[in-house]
């Protein structure tokens, strides 16, 4: 029973981090109705940006906050340049162009990555404390619990802007009609702009949290947990906030789940093979219908 | 694996990766002035600690022999590839450093997994390959072109379990296996079979995929067989990730391993805490007290900031310096005659021992255990085949 609970716990700590990767994928779908590939290459520079930034800070208890502030800042300017002079240049035309854009922008900064910042996997510093707590015979790491709390307030935070800001107005407006919102006023730039910065800082605050719960980084680490969270967005039904928060913690409970029973050589396999189900099945995914709020 | 997306991008991928291709040695040079020795390593990637290590050796030995005079009046030039750890590089190299840069003999790999892929090319070419510290048998058995200066996984994997009854006290283990990695396969499978003899039982076998981060749903598993000792056969990368995530969840067994153990990054990875009561054998320790190693330990010191050599370092060392030998008493550099020096390598005294090529072309070289003492490593014992 012990062994059951545990699983759980696990499972649910992966796919909060899936989560919370997800979030980012989602909500830039959402408005734009793009998949952004670049998203877990975002991801692994947020990694990365932690990594140098622990480096030069000083020691404390709100060093690791400053961390990761620092690299969500670092990964929304990211965003917004890659947005920039990648995407915006093909605004207008067919999605697949768009989206085989993204696909090369990923493969850029992996490749870009491993150029700079070398291909051999470093060893990601404790920015956290990090203390276990015991619970009869469960064990919940509070680095464990860290991702929970950040997807949480993350989630959350972006449903309030979404839904309760000038902004959140404007970026809904967009994922409607495009030209119509520029027609009422709204600077379309100035709000996919900020939808790719507002994204991309999630997948920074996404990559800090994956690496200080595997503290082994490298340039290619983004690949498959971004993958991983594409499934999870498509699951909840992509371009739905909390569906691709539900997504998440589905599919990192399944992982877990096939993995406890022995079949850990099919880990990825059953992820991808949600993936297929889903869209045979429900391809708006668990809460995608036309009628909830899009952002 | 991990990599693949989408048919379309493996092509953009393969054009992106051969720009970024690392160099090699200076190519310029007639090959009648110099003999040339090919090297493929993981230089980058995920076992890079076991490639740059195991090449520095190489490196110090090549430079030690050409500051004597070189081989047969002539000085040897190394000329090295990355295969940046990625499966399907290294057969490429291969071929590319033999018929391109008509290299008269092979080094590497440290990973069996990937020396297994180039094997078969210089078997076919008849060109002797060494590799410095492959141990799954499999590598020598493609051919009798392929030799190794390291012990083998059936030495290993029996030696651990003798390690596990005599010194752990253990009657129950757990196996964690990377099932991505022929190595990893083979040690498990050549512990389990001396260890079932000799009494013990396997309470869970579990596995992983190399590269893989979470492994908590495994050890969960394992934690609830309650295993006496946890014996995880894999590379450094993924066991630092598993030995702190074991000890998070509140397991304290010894965890123990091969030689797929030996890099600093481990304990940069799983912290010095966590690696408290944990072991690995390897081929080598700096702190040996015979001469040789001493010498070797002394040079390489010098010659890299006062770095110290671990066990890739000392096979990559002894690897060069083997295949010297044979080329000195060959006579010439011709594959054949090449081939038949090296399998009549007697005794060779190298800083991880006497070697001896077997009729299998395998080394058989005693076994160091280590263990892991404040976030340093430290000298068990010696165990002898």
């Amino acid at each position: 029973m012990t062994e059951l609970l545990q699983q759980v716990v696990n499972g649910l700590a992966l796919g909060a981090i899936y989560a919370l990767i997800a979030l980012g994928y989602t909500m830039v779908y959402g408005v734009l109705r793009f998949i952004n590939f670049a998203h877990s290459e975002v991801f692994m520079v947020g990694a990365f940006a932690g990594y140098f930034l622990a480096r030069v800070m000083p020691g404390g208890p709100l060093a690791g906050v400053a961390v990761l502030l620092g690299a969500m800042a670092v990964c929304a300017l990211l965003g917004v340049v890659i947005e920039k002079l990648a995407y915006r240049p093909l605004r207008g035309r067919s999605t697949l162009t768009a989206l085989i854009t993204a696909i090369g922008v990923s493969l850029l900064l992996q490749n870009l990555g491993q150029r700079i910042f070398g291909a051999n996997p470093r060893s990601f510093p404790a920015l956290f404390p990090v203390h276990n707590f015991q619970i009869g015979g469960l064990v919940i790491s509070s680095s464990q619990i860290l991702v929970f709390v950040v997807t949480l307030l993350l989630l959350f935070a972006l449903r309030h802007i979404v839904l309760h800001t000038r902004i959140g107005t404007a970026m809904r407006a967009l994922s409607f009609n495009q030209t119509a919102a520029s027609l009422v006023g709204i600077n379309n730039d100035r709000v996919i702009s900020f939808t790719f910065a507002l994204g991309s800082a999630m997948a920074a605050a996404g990559g800090i949290l994956y690496a200080s719960n595997y503290p082994s980084i490298d340039p290619l680490m983004g690949t498959l947990p971004g993958l991983k969270a594409f499934v999870a967005a498509v699951l909840g039904g992509i371009g739905n906030i909390a569906g691709a928060a539900i997504g998440g913690l589905v599919i990192g409970l399944v992982e877990t789940a096939v993995v406890g029973l022995g079949g850990s050589t099919y880990r990825d396999a059953v992820a991808f093979a949600v993936l297929i189900l889903i869209l045979l099945l429900r391809p708006t995914g668990l809460l995608g219908t036309r009628q909830t709020e899009k952002v | 694996m991990n990599t693949s997306r989408i048919g379309l991008i493996a092509t953009f991928f393969a054009a992106l990766a051969v720009t970024g291709c690392s160099g090699s040695g200076d190519s310029a040079g007639a090959a009648g002035d110099t003999i040339r020795i090919g090297e493929y390593a993981s230089l980058t990637g995920k076992e890079a600690a076991f490639g740059t290590s195991s090449h520095k050796g190489t490196m110090l030995a090549v430079e030690e022999i050409n500051a004597a005079g070189g081989v047969l009046g002539k000085q040897l030039e190394l000329i090295y590839e990355d295969n940046r750890s990625m499966q399907g590089e290294s057969n490429t190299i291969a071929k590319k450093l033999i018929t391109r840069d008509n290299v008269v003999a092979l080094l590497g790999e440290v990973a069996s997994g990937r020396s297994l892929e180039a094997a078969p090319i210089a078997q076919q070419y008849q060109i002797p390959m060494i590799s410095p510290s492959s141990t799954n048998p499999k590598v020598t058995e493609t051919g009798d072109y392929i030799f190794r200066v390291c012990f083998t996984d059936p030495f290993q994997g029996r030696l651990l379990a003798e390690f596990a009854r005599r010194s752990l006290k253990a009657q129950k283990v757990a196996i964690l296996s990377d099932v991505a990695a022929a190595y990893s396969v083979g040690l498990a499978q050549y512990f389990r079979e001396p260890w079932l003899a000799g009494g013990g039982t396997v309470v869970s076998d579990e596995k992983y995929n190399g590269g893989e981060k979470d492994f908590k749903a495994q050890l969960t598993t394992i934690k609830a067989a309650a295993p006496d000792a946890i014996l995880v056969p894999g590379y450094y990368n993924d066991v630092g990730l598993i030995v702190a995530q074991a000890r998070q969840l509140g397991i304290t067994v010894p965890l123990f391993g091969g030689d797929g153990w030996e890099a600093p990054e481990l304990i940069q990875i799983a912290g010095a805490k966590a690696l408290e009561g944990t072991y690995y054998s390897t081929h080598f320790s700096p702190e040996s007290t015979e001469a040789l190693p001493q010498q070797f330990v002394a040079a390489y010191k010098a010659k890299y900031n006062g770095e110290v050599p671990d066990a890739m370092a000392a096979l990559g060392y002894d690897s060069a310096r083997v295949l010297a030998d044979a080329i000195t008493r060959a006579g010439t550099t011709e594959g054949p005659a090449l081939r038949d020096a090296l399998a009549a390598t007697r005794d060779f005294p190298g800083a991880t021992g006497a070697t001896t090529l077997d009729v299998k072309r395998d080394a058989t070289k005693p076994a160091v255990i280590i263990t892991v003492k404040d976030g340093r490593f430290q000298y068990v014992e010696t165990i002898s085949p």
